[in-house]
């Protein structure tokens, strides 16, 4: 039954504090329910049993303005409700913010529009927070570009990333599962596509996750490694694989145009080859194509020269499928 | 009665030059008043559209960018253009003269230049949405309104100009208050919506200077870097939302407590009541007033402020919280052993009491800091200050604006589509909002043009209770708007609720040009259903 | 009706009384010094937080402006007050001649304050000591100063800001000196006198926080 109601509002419990703060949750709700039923029945009763009936006479009515013993208690209940929330909601932010010792430093940074990862182990995953279950893990935030807030439900957290400072969040999952991570500060034109994901292992898991973090993928065709980058570097947020317009031109788009000229925003132009693909991927504002906005970010240091052929090769291969 | 009802302040003198350059602060009420419909109505298809765009997931009926302006658009016309100015503006300025006995405001030029202020800076809010909008979100958080490529600037600029024109009106409202009182009518036989004027206006002179003074730096922010709030150039964004808030919190208060006032003058009309607890009304809405400079920090509770901060906002913020519940249960107490009538403004009101319930409440929840750091940002948000803004203020407004509207035109509208049309505006609304606060829970955050497949069953409920929303209110204005026509037969004659305050006992409907034709008599206290029996006037 | 012909011509009609009058308009200008205060506090916030952020680089940047110039100000601005004052009681003792002086001598006085100001402005423009991007000062006492820019941002609002009321100031007395001449002031109605004299107090009282803030740190 609890579990069902738990189910309806709320998002699983996989953090240690969650459930702390869903029972904080019930306990105003319930505390609220009684008083919003006070609030109807009076309503109800008052308006209905001091109606002005058809053929009722105007007449003076009671002068009677105040109960003292009755005000008291409008004082004293919400009183004591509301100080018990404010001690609860304290105590349970307190657990929210005393980092334990052993917990796992891992850094995020959020940029417009996508996260990235760093973890102490070396080695960098963009738009997928991986980490060990029943493990404690900070999270050091900060932001490249304007403000972001990394919000992850199903932890019950969520905290600013700011420019110019570092915050500090953490949690523990309990429960091995792949779960969403939201941007929750306004941050421009793709704001609601800033997601990302928290995907929980087991330890033993993780461990062998970040050994190969970097590592895995020498073996792969450099069009399947694109076609993985696509979305592990976050170029979909901005850009489709059909066609159709979002933030920037669609992949198959310019893989139609390969070879032909492209108009940029200054009115410059220049043939779409490989170096036209690097460039703008390294450096994204120096060719801005016509009618889109320059809002992409560099990508210089997230990703090696084999990546960069992977991606390009992707591209590519899109307008022979 | 009947010489004088040809000679009103509606007809006489005649042209309009004379609406224009008017010094009469029920003509520059009545052009507040019109001015804040044409606002709600647009922000209201803002809003419309933007609930189409979120019917379904992904981006079917606008783009980001669209989307991201329109909701930008919608809450800065909604704050700054209709809500801040509409009820002090327009129903303040009607009524506040005619409740104290005095002929005009204190200063009735002020008063005119306030009005042409606003409309000066609602031009700057037209030209953004002409040229293109606006994509910050009516917060304008830095570094992202630095940077933004969208109309920052105009709409900024506006809302700088606007603050003038609220700073004005409430200069004239605490010295009218103060000052211009009819002989007799001491502080606590004053009105409770005057009481609710004052507090506001002690909040619009002391809170709009520093937004005035946030949006200056802003603009400098972008035209010479100064580097107050832009991390690049050594400031801090943090900074800037602690300037902001320190407005727009008590911000909140100007919206809320001529609301407050509203109401605890209709209930007690309608249900023919003395009014419960006055004293304890009137204080707390001053106290509300003062406490209300003290919670901004509230705003962040995720933006990493120190810890001590944290528990000290939270703590004040509860006691926000307590004067306002115990001013609910002092509404419903009126009612007590009274005569209520269930007319179109008590409806209202009755709505009103349900819905600004839940919208208090669920402010409970987001003080406490744990649950806040789960719920902020999010869909919960959006729908606990619509529940107080909208099903508080707006609700509010409404339930006014039908109660006076027969003393400003001397024309009674259609009550059984009005009281329908009440009914609409209640169901549509918790059809609309309450499903938000399901998806915040479950952890929509707002601002949002797409989201994901989980979210959408609700986001599709919440749509299709809009409409009826929209449609109730679109109704009821257009109904209040028909009575206006020449061959209006519904009389309300000149007190048609049986009302004790002075604005009906005093004057007829509509009053004349200088309010009363002699100088008036105090005689009863605004509430003394106890000493006094005024039969309605209404013919039916 | 109590604005018969009895009463006097300067009594607006939805008044009762003179002393009504009198005291409304006064006290909405000590509402408004109220509003005035705010104002400036949200800026008087700014300079504290930066400046505890950043107090080696106020120090330094403060060095750059001009002491005696700044202390000249507020001679001249502290004399306009005074002189501003007694036209006030010039008028109440009827002296309608004297007044006008007072009048006419605050007015230079505050066109001397903003001269002085223009000076020390334009001098600050030429070497490049400007707000934010603009500031391009490279002079050898600033060269390990971080973010000189900050000061001067916030410098030229604040002292800019209060040039501007100086500024409304100079138009609202001279808008005096026209009432008394046309003899619309005198000993009986000078509520506009006293009222725009309240503000002229302000504008003084504004710039004696001013001054040691930004020319005297240390």
């Amino acid at each position: 039954m609890i579990d069902r109601l738990n189910e309806f509002f709320f998002p699983k419990q996989v953090s240690t504090f969650a459930s702390d703060i869903d029972n904080l949750f019930y306990f105003i709700f319930y505390s609220s329910v009684v008083l919003m039923a006070i609030v109807v029945i009076g309503m109800v009763v008052f308006s209905i049993k001091y109606r002005f009936k058809k053929g009722d006479k105007v007449r003076l009515t009671s002068s009677k303005d105040h109960d003292n013993i009755l005000e008291s208690l409008f004082f004293i209940i919400p009183l004591i409700l509301v100080s018990i929330t404010f001690v609860w909601g304290i105590r349970s932010y307190l657990k929210m913010i005393i980092v334990p010792d052993d917990a796992i430093e891992i850094k995020v940074t959020g940029q417009s529009w996508f996260w990235t990862f760093d973890y102490p182990e070396g080695g960098t995953s963009l738009n997928e927070l991986v980490v060990p279950s029943n493990t404690p893990i900070k999270i050091l935030l900060s932001s490249k570009d304007v403000l972001h807030s990394f919000f992850i439900p199903v932890m019950r957290t969520k905290m600013d990333a700011l420019p110019n400072r570092y915050n500090i969040m953490w949690f523990e999952a309990q429960e091995e599962g792949v779960y969403d991570i939201f941007c929750t500060e306004y941050c421009g034109t793709a704001h609601s596509q800033m997601a990302a994901k928290v995907i929980v292992m087991k330890p033993k898991q993780y461990e062998e996750w970040v050994k190969e973090l970097g590592s895995g993928d020498d073996d792969l065709p450099l069009d399947e490694l694109g076609e993985k980058l696509y979305t592990k570097k976050a170029c979909n947020t901005c850009h489709t694989l059909d066609g159709s317009d979002l933030v920037g031109p669609s992949y198959l788009e310019t893989s139609r145009m390969w070879g032909q000229t492209r108009n940029f925003e200054d009115g410059s132009s220049a043939v779409i080859d490989e170096n036209y693909i690097r460039k703008s991927i390294l450096e994204p504002q120096s060719q801005i194509v016509a009618g889109y906005q320059g809002v992409m970010p560099t990508y210089q240091g997230l990703l090696s020269d084999r990546e960069l052929d992977a991606l390009i090769a992707f591209l590519k291969s899109l307008n022979d499928k | 009665m009947s010489e004088n009802q040809n000679i009103n302040y509606l007809n006489h003198p005649k042209g309009i030059m004379s609406w224009l350059l008017t010094l009469d602060h029920k003509r520059i009420g009545l052009m507040y008043l019109f001015s804040g419909i044409i606002f709600f109505l647009i922000g209201g298809l803002l809003a419309l559209g933007m609930r189409l765009e979120l019917a379904a997931p992904g981006n079917d009926f606008v783009s980001n960018d669209t989307y991201n302006s329109m909701y930008t658009l919608h809450g800065a016309i909604m704050i700054f253009l209709f809500i801040i100015p509409a009820i002090p503006g327009a129903l303040g300025n009607i009524l506040l003269p005619l409740m104290v006995g005095a002929k005009d405001v204190a200063f009735p030029r002020l008063n005119l230049a306030s009005f042409y202020i606003y409309s000066f800076g609602a031009l700057f809010a037209i030209y953004t949405i002409v040229n293109g909008g606006v994509d910050t979100g009516w917060t304008f958080y830095t570094p992202y309104s630095t940077q933004s490529t969208s109309n920052v600037v105009p709409m900024t600029l506006g809302i700088f100009i606007i603050g003038f024109s609220s700073i004005l009106t409430g200069l004239n409202f605490i010295a009218t208050v103060h000052k211009m009182r009819v002989p007799g009518l001491t502080w606590y036989k004053l009105p409770l919506f005057v009481w609710a004027l004052y507090g506001t206006s002690l909040v619009q002179i002391t809170a709009t200077p520093v937004l005035a003074i946030t949006m200056v730096l802003l603009i400098l922010e972008r035209f010479l870097g100064i580097g107050i709030f832009d991390p690049a150039l050594g400031g801090d964004p943090v900074l800037y939302q602690h300037f902001f808030w320190f407005y727009s919190h008590p911000a909140v208060y100007i919206m809320i407590l001529p609301a407050f006032g509203i109401i605890s003058e209709i209930i007690p009309v309608h249900s023919r009541k003395k009014v419960w607890g006055y004293k304890f009304i009137a204080y707390s809405t001053l106290s509300i007033a003062f406490i209300g400079f003290l919670v901004w920090g509230h705003h962040m509770f995720t933006s990493g402020q120190s810890v001590f901060s944290q528990i000290v906002f939270s703590f004040i913020t509860y006691f926000v919280g307590i004067p306002t519940g115990v001013k609910i249960f002092s509404w419903i107490l009126t009612m007590y052993k009274g005569q209520v009538s269930f007319t179109t403004p008590m409806i209202y009101a009755l709505s009103f009491l349900f819905l600004f319930t839940i919208g208090g409440l669920t402010g409970i929840f987001l003080g406490a800091v744990a649950l806040d750091i789960h719920l902020h940002d999010t869909y919960f948000v959006v729908a606990h200050f619509h529940y107080v803004m909208q099903g508080g203020t707006i609700i509010a407004f409404l339930a006014g604006l039908h109660h006076w509207w027969p003393k400003s035109f001397g024309k009674m509208y259609n009550q059984k589509i009005a009281s329908l049309c009440a009914l609409g505006v209640f169901i549509g609304f918790n059809g609309t909002f309450f499903p938000q606060f399901l998806l915040g829970l479950r952890g929509m955050p707002r601002r949002y043009a797409t989201y994901s497949d989980q979210f959408s069953e609700l986001h599709t409920y919440s749509t299709f209770w809009s409409t009826i929303l929209g449609l109730s209110i679109f109704i009821a204005i257009l109904n209040l708007m028909w009575s206006l026509r020449k061959n209006n037969k519904l009389d309300p004659g000149s007190n048609p609720w049986g009302a004790l305050t002075m604005e009906w006992t005093h004057t007829s409907s509509p009053p004349h040009p200088h309010n009363f034709e002699s100088d008036p008599v105090f005689t009863n206290g605004p509430y003394d259903y106890d000493k006094v029996i005024v039969e309605p006037t209404l013919k039916k | 009706m109590s604005h018969n012909s009895s009463s006097p011509d300067f009594l607006h009609h939805h008044f009762h009384d003179v002393d009504q009058q009198y005291q409304t308009s006064k006290f909405g200008m000590w509402a408004f010094i109220l509003t005035e205060v705010l104002t400036f506090g949200g800026l008087f916030v700014a300079y504290t937080v930066y400046r505890s952020w950043y107090p080696e680089m106020f120090y330094d940047a403060h060095l750059l402006l001009d002491v005696n110039k700044g202390m000249l100000n507020t001679i001249v601005l502290i004399s306009s007050s005074l002189t501003m004052a007694l036209a006030i009681w010039a008028i109440q003792k009827k002296n309608k001649k004297l007044s006008l002086w007072m009048l006419v001598i605050t007015w230079i006085l505050a066109l001397g304050f903003l001269g002085i100001k223009y000076l020390e402005y334009s001098h600050k423009f030429e070497v490049g000591q400007l707000p934010g991007i603009f500031y391009s000062y490279m002079g050898p006492e600033v060269v390990n100063i971080d973010n000189p820019h900050i000061f001067f941002g916030i410098y030229f609002i604040m002292t800019g800001l209060h040039g501007l009321h100086v500024a409304i100031g100079m138009g609202l007395i001279a808008w005096l000196i026209y009432l008394t001449k046309k003899d619309k002031l005198h000993s009986d109605y000078y509520t506009p006198m006293e009222t725009v004299g309240i503000f002229w107090h302000l504008v003084d009282l504004i710039w004696i926080y001013l001054f040691p803030l930004f020319y005297l740190i240390g």
